[in-house]
């Protein structure tokens, strides 16, 4: 019983860390749709996040000039983005989709050509490393039947950045629905033309969410390579940025609905570690990547309202051309 | 000369070829020149490494037929993209159904050991279309009938793809002990056949390469393209749901099932890519064979302006980014393969998502000489646009 009730612990720890870069790259996501401005490029921005970050941090032996290296890197993408598609009205997805395959390739030949380790960065010692927060009085609780165990195992010694996730989880659900900026971003998603209306530039709004945006995926590059890792690898990311579009979907755009389904495609993936090549009671061995392609096929299911109903934010995907 | 396209009631306008020829051409520049500085920030001489790139692509026998064995993939992958955009569609998932085609090709190549060449070839087309066009399908049926927007679905498409792929190499269609995923080698008799060998028997000789008779294949697709697209109606009615979907209906055109006809017809095209890779160069199925063709076929049906001889250009363009750049690598430590795609993805971003960039001087400028041309006349009072 005791060891069910660890490894249960245990399971629920590798879900909040599989799930920390996926509620970024969601969240991040979360403020350019609801502004109107689709992005598939959250992979691209996570990518160069986690490549800045780690190089960074190799070269300065700072992790936090490597956070904000991330975060600069992932806005400066999304400007670009946002000129491509705000400015010169281009096609959302095209962009989104250019600027994937850009990183994709410049983060690798940077790496390549600046650290001559085969498209890598070196391996970061821990002081490069975004640290874990220690708490205090494990010892003291350690003795308390449920409780000591679950502050040993998922709350003590849990990065810095996982706390700071939860941070911006809550103060995205009050920005969205309490506050000024998140009224009018939520107006600028569904009709733009009557934010323009009362007098608030379009431009403008859009090109702020997608800063936020922008931040946010930068942050969940330098989780991946600077906090949960110790170092840029090629294809760091490896499609996490299009399972956060996923799961933003998945929650309909709408906070706590997403952060849900985060939990829920991470909780897939760290089963899917512990059941490999183990058989079930029943079934026998399921192959894992039918486990891996579970996410993807419950959104699409979502998408075919059969799992309740997904829409969109209305103007999302359509750039805005003010009336003259 | 100006004002040949000016005139007909239309003040302002600037010729034709401003709008298929210019304004790409710049877009390219201008992702060239950012291509060059990211060569000169990794340390290198861009003129040189983009020279040499193109020395390596198109400056002899043996690189052209590496070149055209790039260009074949783009070509298919980019007419898939292509006839789903005139539909009003965006097929984001050639690569899922690149992948499952080649899986279709692939079958029948295992299964008809022993069969002439000819046959298999005819099955094998046959079963990448259809089964391209079914990983296409779900997708397209969604969109149809349950307005489940096709971008996020075939994206999604595209991951199931992979995970069912590699689980069936890696559980049921692996070599037996064998450690890599991958099937069998087929039987030569079944091989297509390279270009080499086929030029062979009408007694020309050219260099060896992975270039095959899929290009020719390729090329008919080009020209299918266009007779289904311009001189069928049922070419026209996908069009014209492209254009406007409400006046299809009016007409009495369903719009739900030609974006069924246009995505099946564009992941049978993707589909085809399984044709060269499977089929006529690798010879076996093995993981990630694509590579990524998928997406660069957005890039060449962008570009290309959705009509097959600008595809072939544009196919040609990325064919010779994939070879050259390939090449550099082994000629400048300092360079690997990726810096093609940094290449491609600033040709995406600029012919692509920022096609209109130059066009408000460029056209700004034409009107301003043709305003000079002729002063007093029409174009110089209707310059507001």
């Amino acid at each position: 019983m005791d060891d069910l009730f660890l490894l249960l612990l245990q399971l629920l720890g590798a879900t909040i860390r599989v799930a920390t870069p996926l509620v970024l790259a969601a969240f991040a996501g979360m403020y350019c749709e609801r502004a109107g401005v689709v992005d598939i490029g959250l992979e691209g921005k996570m990518l160069a996040g986690a490549f800045f970050a780690a190089a960074a941090a190799a070269t300065t032996g700072s992790p936090w000039l490597g956070l904000l290296a991330a975060m600069a890197a992932g806005v400066t993408l999304a400007l670009i983005h946002g000129f491509a598609c705000i400015t010169h009205n281009g096609n959302q997805v095209v962009s989104g989709m250019a600027i994937n395959i850009l990183v994709a390739g410049l983060a690798p030949t940077l790496a390549y050509a600046w650290f001559k380790q085969g498209g890598q960065t070196p391996l970061l010692p821990s002081s490069a490393r975004l640290p874990s927060v220690e708490m205090p009085g494990v010892e003291a609780l350690g003795g308390v039947p449920v409780l000591g165990a679950v502050y040993r195992e998922l709350v003590n010694d849990t990065n810095l950045l996982i706390w700071v996730t939860l941070v911006i989880v809550v103060a995205t659900q009050w920005v969205l629905y309490r506050s000024r900026f998140g009224l009018r971003l939520r107006a600028v998603g569904e009709n733009p033309s009557a934010v323009e209306t009362a007098g608030i530039s379009v431009t403008r709004l859009r090109y702020q969410a997608l800063m936020v945006t922008g931040a946010l995926t930068g942050m969940a590059g330098a989780y991946l390579s600077t906090g949960h890792g110790a170092g840029f690898v090629r294809d760091m990311t490896a499609g996490k940025g299009y399972l956060a579009l996923a799961a933003l979907i998945f929650g309909k755009w709408r906070p706590v609905p997403t952060l849900f389904a985060c939990l829920l495609f991470a909780f897939t993936d760290a089963v899917q570690v512990r059941l490999q090549g183990v058989p079930l009671p029943g079934i026998g061995v399921i192959p894992v990547q039918f486990i891996q392609m579970l996410p993807y096929v419950l959104t699409v299911l979502l998408l075919a309202g059969f799992v309740g109903k997904a829409i969109a934010p209305k103007a999302s995907g359509i750039p805005y051309v003010k009336e003259r | 000369m100006v004002q040949i396209g000016l005139g007909k009631g239309q003040p302002g306008a600037v010729p034709g070829w401003v709008g298929y020829a210019l304004l790409p051409l710049l877009n390219l520049i201008a992702a060239f020149a950012l291509s060059g500085l990211v060569i000169l920030i990794i340390g290198e001489n861009p003129i040189k490494v983009l020279s040499l790139m193109l020395t390596e692509a198109v400056g002899y026998p043996e690189a052209i037929g590496y070149t055209l064995y790039y260009t074949t993939n783009y070509i298919f992958t980019g007419l898939a993209v292509a006839i789903a955009f005139h539909c009003g569609l965006f097929n984001i998932g050639g690569e899922g159904q690149a992948y499952i085609g080649g899986l279709g090709a692939g079958l029948v190549a295992l299964a008809l050991t022993g069969w002439p060449w000819p046959v298999v070839m005819v099955l094998a087309i046959a079963a990448s279309a259809l089964f391209g066009a079914a990983w296409a399908f779900l997708p397209a049926w969604l969109q149809a009938k349950r307005g489940s927007h096709i971008v996020i679905t075939t994206i999604m498409f595209n991951f199931i793809a992979a995970s069912v792929m590699t689980y069936l190499l890696v559980d049921v269609l692996i070599r037996p002990g064998s450690q890599s995923p991958e099937t069998r080698e087929f039987d030569p008799g079944v091989w297509l056949p390279s270009m080499e060998r086929a030029l062979g028997w009408v007694g020309v000789t050219i260099p060896q390469s992975p270039l095959n008779l899929s290009f020719l294949w390729a090329i008919a697709c080009c020209v299918l393209f266009q007779i289904f697209l311009r001189h069928t109606r049922w070419g026209y009615e996908l069009r014209t749901v492209g254009r406007n979907e409400r006046a299809a209906v009016y007409a009495g055109i369903s719009p739900s099932r030609n974006i069924i006809i246009a995505m099946l017809m564009s992941g049978a095209l993707a589909g085809f890519v399984g044709i060269n890779e499977i089929l006529g160069v690798q010879h076996r199925i093995l993981l990630n064979f694509t590579g990524g063709v998928g997406f660069v076929g957005i890039a060449v049906a962008l570009m290309g302006r959705n009509h097959p001889v600008g595809i072939v250009l544009a196919a040609l363009l990325f064919g010779v980014l994939a070879q050259g750049g390939g090449q550099v690598s082994f000629e400048y430590p300092t360079i690997n393969r990726e810096l093609v795609m940094v290449i491609q993805g600033l040709v995406i971003l600029f012919a692509g998502a920022m096609e209109n960039l130059f066009k408000p001087q460029v056209e700004a400028l034409f009107r301003r000489r043709a305003a000079s041309a002729d002063t007093a006349g029409p174009a110089a009072t209707a310059g507001r646009g």
